[in-house]
């Protein structure tokens, strides 16, 4: 059996007190001073562990807010003294897309690596905005392989970018001929540059080496070479060079031949001039692999469909952080874009001959499955990774601005462990889904809406039948 | 007695020898409702009175409230804390009898309980909580007056948003004892027993070791006073819940833990698990360390080694090798129904056929937002059809393959209230299986942390020592049976004003349904007026 892909994980705490949901609010006027006071009794042993944060005070703007939210204190307490709150930190974390949830689940991955798990069933809305708009199929006794306890142990989450032939040619010795480079990358995901509104200095040299840890790839501003990567990792810069992608920045001095000959992917922007740019990059640099960067706008799938019949072989589209077409009235959301594109493309028959990178508002590892089932060949993600570093979307990291989290302190080996943590989860609960839907290639996930379900196609197939026509969007 | 003996010699006929030895003599629980009071002191309150030492203890509130709020026990000097928890609140200031304003002391304070905004969640709002601990503490629907909103949530889609069409008057006038809620379990006609059950709704599986042995026993009880069934869940059958037999389904899942010629032969229904809602697709895996010795003797096992339920039967590749299964049952135990249960991919059409063609009586679907049990959250929020798409989806295609009539069709997954059940009936099921609601009747909080740690903090989803101790059989037992009783008066209620005698009569009756975000105009949108 091949070496299967899989991240080493270990735990990496959080740095800050944690910013619960829940906490209890102690009305100590009244307090009868119980022998057997309640708060001795809580599983969690939470009480005690509040009383020792509050004498250690490291902190100030950092209440304790760890309480699990069982009541049981609440409900004992002999002279109903206590009150359970929400926190109202925990309540302003975010924003209406990166909801305090997605903070919340994306903190606990970023620190245990593993598949977040509950009890007592679905808690959420029926169905919702975006990727909360579908579901995934399962099936009862299809299964990735019979091999292995649950089939799950073979399933490939790997992918390709570039071209893919339509047909094998042969040269005169019969051995297969003229095949494109590819890259084979063992998940569906890459990370994107970082986006001005969020830049803190010294990020990209711990994504570059979360993607090296995870065998990944990163995009990374032009601008930033050299900086981007720190001394050691210039020492061993080889090592690194097949994990960066460069975004070549027009405004930026060009990297130097020797390093981006030896990287396997480059991103340029879009602009009318593109193809000769690519042809230009691909003689010089006949090995690369060339991303084109199309913001998602009002013309962004017309523009990607245009530039895979002009035969760029990869498409880096680009919605905005909450998924959305950008600058548009009522936008659209990312999936449905990149259904639009991908069935055009199928229909036009050049699916294979592009692959489409799909970036903005992929925000849970369930994201990147139906971004793959929508159409996409590899999505990309930078904010989890930031949130993974215990950054809430305050957007107040900009000069002169203090940084709630305080990533300006964080130690190289915190920010690594954390990123390559959360990427471990989400590759698990890739896994998970594909497990369910009896699929053992992520390959054969692109575009495959046979395994999705579309609330808006079932409200019209099923309730349409009972009820009439749908009122509501 | 007379009743079993005659049943003893039924079985004679029908039971191995080797199974007739071991059968215990069954019990009977009585179904009388009785007031099963909240187990904690602070039960939790919509509204909060505080009585301030302006109080002159002159006895006034006590003689104007209705419920009890306001408690001077005998012989006692000052009043108990008032039992908040009982108070309408708001509703009560429109009557006459508001002791807020008529304390002589204005010793009386009312607010609105913040803590409310802590608890419950879209799926279970707080109202829809508080009025299942008041059923499961009375054995009676909410009164009105407490103006709890509990008969949808605010998932925002599904049974949430679907309504009944009531006619203004009933079509004609019924008394309850008219009305019938018993279903039939097995429409086949090929000569295995027939099943009658008095209320459409039976217990989910929950295993031992995700709940204790007290919920276990008292999930049974309950189904045994209503005369219906209860689920062993997949981690094998304790030995005391042998009295309970004749209402307990095995269940035979994937890990076939507990699975034994005996235990298959003891009960009336087997049920084959394919899937579940709470994580459709995904086998299960019990960590070594919860493989204590109790667990081990149950479930076969040597202790302390992990135990894995792989996904699915390995044994299964087809339609073919699940008639096999069923098949194997039926010899097994020639007096048994089956059931099928599946979870809700796409194609749940096809395999509900499927499995009515292999054999099956049953055939229950559990939905992608179901389940209780530990999962990841990932498989509960995505994976799999919600039930309420699943059922309508079913019940049309077994009709159109003309084999409608001849399946009982259960379904599960987010079932939370007796609205819900009516519902899920009028969309085409003939009846439901419940589990979360039982556990919300136990007293759980929905803080989901069932599976971290020691297990739930409240007694319920454990196996710690020290934290089932929390409650007693008789408790549980009391709460189940006030909650059943509770939901079939709901139902009766809503069959009574559609003027239907039989819960049966409302299978498939999507017309008496509305759905909030549909024109609800089908006639004329069908005939394109
Ligand atoms: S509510 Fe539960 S978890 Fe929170 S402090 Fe009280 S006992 Fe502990
Ligand atoms: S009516 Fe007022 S003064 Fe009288 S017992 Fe009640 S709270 Fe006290
Ligand atoms: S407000 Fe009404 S229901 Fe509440 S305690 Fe007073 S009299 Fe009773
Ligand atoms: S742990 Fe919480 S959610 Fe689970 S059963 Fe107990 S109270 Fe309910």
């Amino acid at each position: 059996m091949p070496e299967k892909y899989h991240i080493k994980t270990t735990p990496v705490p959080p740095r800050l007190p944690r910013i619960g949901k829940h906490g209890i609010v102690d009305w100590r006027e009244d307090c009868a001073r119980c022998h057997n006071c309640v708060k001795k009794a809580c599983v969690y042993d939470r009480h005690r562990q509040e009383a020792a944060y509050i004498r250690n005070l490291k902190y100030s703007d950092f209440l304790f807010f760890e309480c699990m939210g069982c009541f049981s204190c609440v409900q004992n307490c002999t002279k109903d003294l206590l009150c359970l709150t929400i926190n109202s930190e925990y309540k302003k974390l975010g924003n209406h897309y990166w909801t305090p949830e997605i903070i919340h689940i994306t903190w606990q991955q970023a620190e245990t690596a593993a598949v977040p798990v509950s009890g007592a069933g679905y808690r959420g809305k029926f169905s919702g905005h975006g990727f909360d708009s579908m579901w995934t199929d399962m099936s009862e006794i299809v299964r990735p392989t019979r091999d292995g306890i649950h089939g799950r142990e073979y399933i490939s989450t790997s992918v390709d970018i570039g071209k893919k032939p339509s047909y094998l040619t042969f040269d005169s010795d019969q051995n297969i001929s003229g095949l494109p480079a590819v890259i084979d990358i063992p998940m569906p995901m890459i990370v994107d540059m970082n986006p001005a509104e969020f830049t803190l200095p010294q990020l990209e040299s711990y994504i570059i080496e979360a993607v090296k840890l995870t065998d990944l790839i990163a995009i990374v501003d032009s601008a930033k070479w050299p900086a981007a990567l720190n001394d050691s990792q210039m020492k061993n810069i080889e090592a690194y060079l097949p994990h960066i992608a460069f975004h070549l920045n027009p405004d930026a001095p060009e990297i130097p031949f020797d390093v981006l000959r030896k990287t396997r992917l480059v991103e340029i922007p879009d602009h009318d001039d593109v193809l000769s740019r690519i042809a230009e990059l691909k003689e010089k640099y006949p090995g690369l692999i060339i991303s084109v960067r199309v913001a998602l706008d009002s013309k962004g799938v017309d523009r990607t469909v245009e530039l895979s019949r002009l035969g760029a072989e990869v498409i880096h589209t680009v919605a905005d952080f909450n998924g959305n077409e950008i600058g548009v009235d009522s936008p659209g959301f990312i999936k449905d874009r990149i259904r639009e594109i991908h069935t055009t493309l199928i229909k036009e028959g050049i699916r294979d001959e592009v692959t489409i990178i799909a970036s903005g508002g992929f925000a849970l590892p369930e994201h990147m499955a139906k971004g793959l089932l929508c159409g996409a060949d590899v999505i990309s993600i930078y904010l989890p990774l930031l949130i993974a570093l215990e950054c809430r979307l305050c957007n107040t990291c900009r000069p002169g601005l203090i940084c709630p989290a305080r990533l300006e302190d964080i130690s190289f080996e915190y920010g690594v462990g954390r990123m390559r943590n959360l990427i471990a989860a989400w590759h698990l609960q890739l896994i998970e889904l594909m497990g369910a839907m009896g699929m053992r290639e992520a390959r054969r996930l692109r575009g495959d809406v046979g395994r999705a379900m579309f609330f808006e196609e079932l409200e019209e197939e099923i309730f349409g039948t009972l009820f009439g026509s749908r009122k509501r969007a | 007695m007379e009743r079993f003996s005659v049943q003893e010699k039924e079985l004679r006929e029908i039971l191995p020898e080797k199974t007739l030895k071991t059968r215990l003599p069954q019990v009977q629980i009585n179904r009388e409702t009785k007031p099963a009071l909240p187990r904690y002191r602070n039960e939790i309150a919509k509204y909060i009175i505080y009585r301030s030492d302006d109080c002159i203890r002159c006895g006034k509130c006590a003689e104007l409230c209705p419920y009890h709020v306001h408690v001077l026990k005998p012989g006692y000097k000052y009043f108990a804390m008032p039992k908040s928890y009982l108070c309408t609140g708001e509703a009560c200031q429109k009557t006459d009898h508001y002791c807020i304003t008529q304390c002589p002391q204005k010793a009386l304070r009312i607010i609105k309980n913040p803590m409310i905004e802590a608890l419950g969640d879209y799926r279970w709002p707080a109202d829809m909580l508080l009025a299942t601990w008041r059923m499961a503490e009375t054995g009676e629907p909410p009164l009105s007056e407490y103006e709890y909103n509990y008969q949808a949530g605010e998932s925002g889609g599904g049974f949430d948003r679907i309504r009944f069409k009531f006619p203004e008057t009933p079509p004609v006038e019924l008394q309850d004892d008219e009305i019938d809620t018993s279903i039939l379990l097995n429409h086949r006609d090929d000569g295995r027993p027939q099943i009658q059950i008095d209320v459409p709704w039976y217990g989910g599986g929950m295993s031992f070791g995700s709940v204790s042995n007290v919920t276990q026993l008292s999930k049974v009880r309950a189904a045994t006073a209503f005369n219906t069934f209860s689920c062993s869940g997949e981690g094998g059958y304790m030995e005391r819940m042998r009295p309970y037999d004749d209402h307990m389904i095995t269940q035979v899942a994937t890990g076939l833990f507990g699975v034994r010629e005996e235990t298959i032969q003891r009960v009336r229904i087997v049920e084959f698990k394919y899937a579940q809602g709470a994580k459709p697709g995904l086998g299960g895996h019990l960590l070594g360390d919860k493989n204590t010795p109790a667990v081990a003797k149950i479930r076969e096992a040597v202790v302390g080694i992990s135990l894995f339920s792989p996904f699915p039967f390995h044994s299964v590749y087809s339609i073919e090798d699940h008639m096999k299964h069923l098949d194997w049952i039926k010899h097994v135990n020639r007096r048994a129904l089956l059931s099928t249960k599946v979870s809700t991919p796409t194609d749940v059409d096809m395999v509900a056929v499927g499995s009515y063609s292999a054999g099956t009586h049953i055939i229950h679907l559990d939905g992608g937002y179901g389940g209780t049990g530990a999962a990841p959250d990932i498989a509960k929020k995505n994976i799999a059809m919600p039930i309420e798409y699943a059922i309508a989806k079913v019940h049309k295609f077994l009709v159109d393959e003309g084999a409608r009539e001849k399946v009982v069709l259960i379904a599960s997954g987010g079932i939370r209230t007796a609205h819900d059940i009516a519902k899920a009936i009028a969309l085409g099921a003939d009846g439901v299986v419940v589990g979360t609601a039982e556990m919300i009747a136990l007293g759980c909080v929905r803080c989901s942390r069932c599976s971290a740690g020691r297990g739930c903090p409240r007694g319920i989803a454990t196996t710690d020592p020290g934290l089932v101790t929390q409650i007693d059989i008789e408790w549980g037992t009391q709460r189940l049976i006030n909650l059943y009783s509770a939901w079939r008066k709901d139902l009766i209620e809503i069959l009574k004003r559609f003027g239907l005698r039989s819960v049966r009569e409302l299978v498939g009756r999507s017309d008496l349904l509305m759905h909030l975000d549909f024109t609800n105009d089908i006639l004329n949108e069908l005939t394109g007026k």
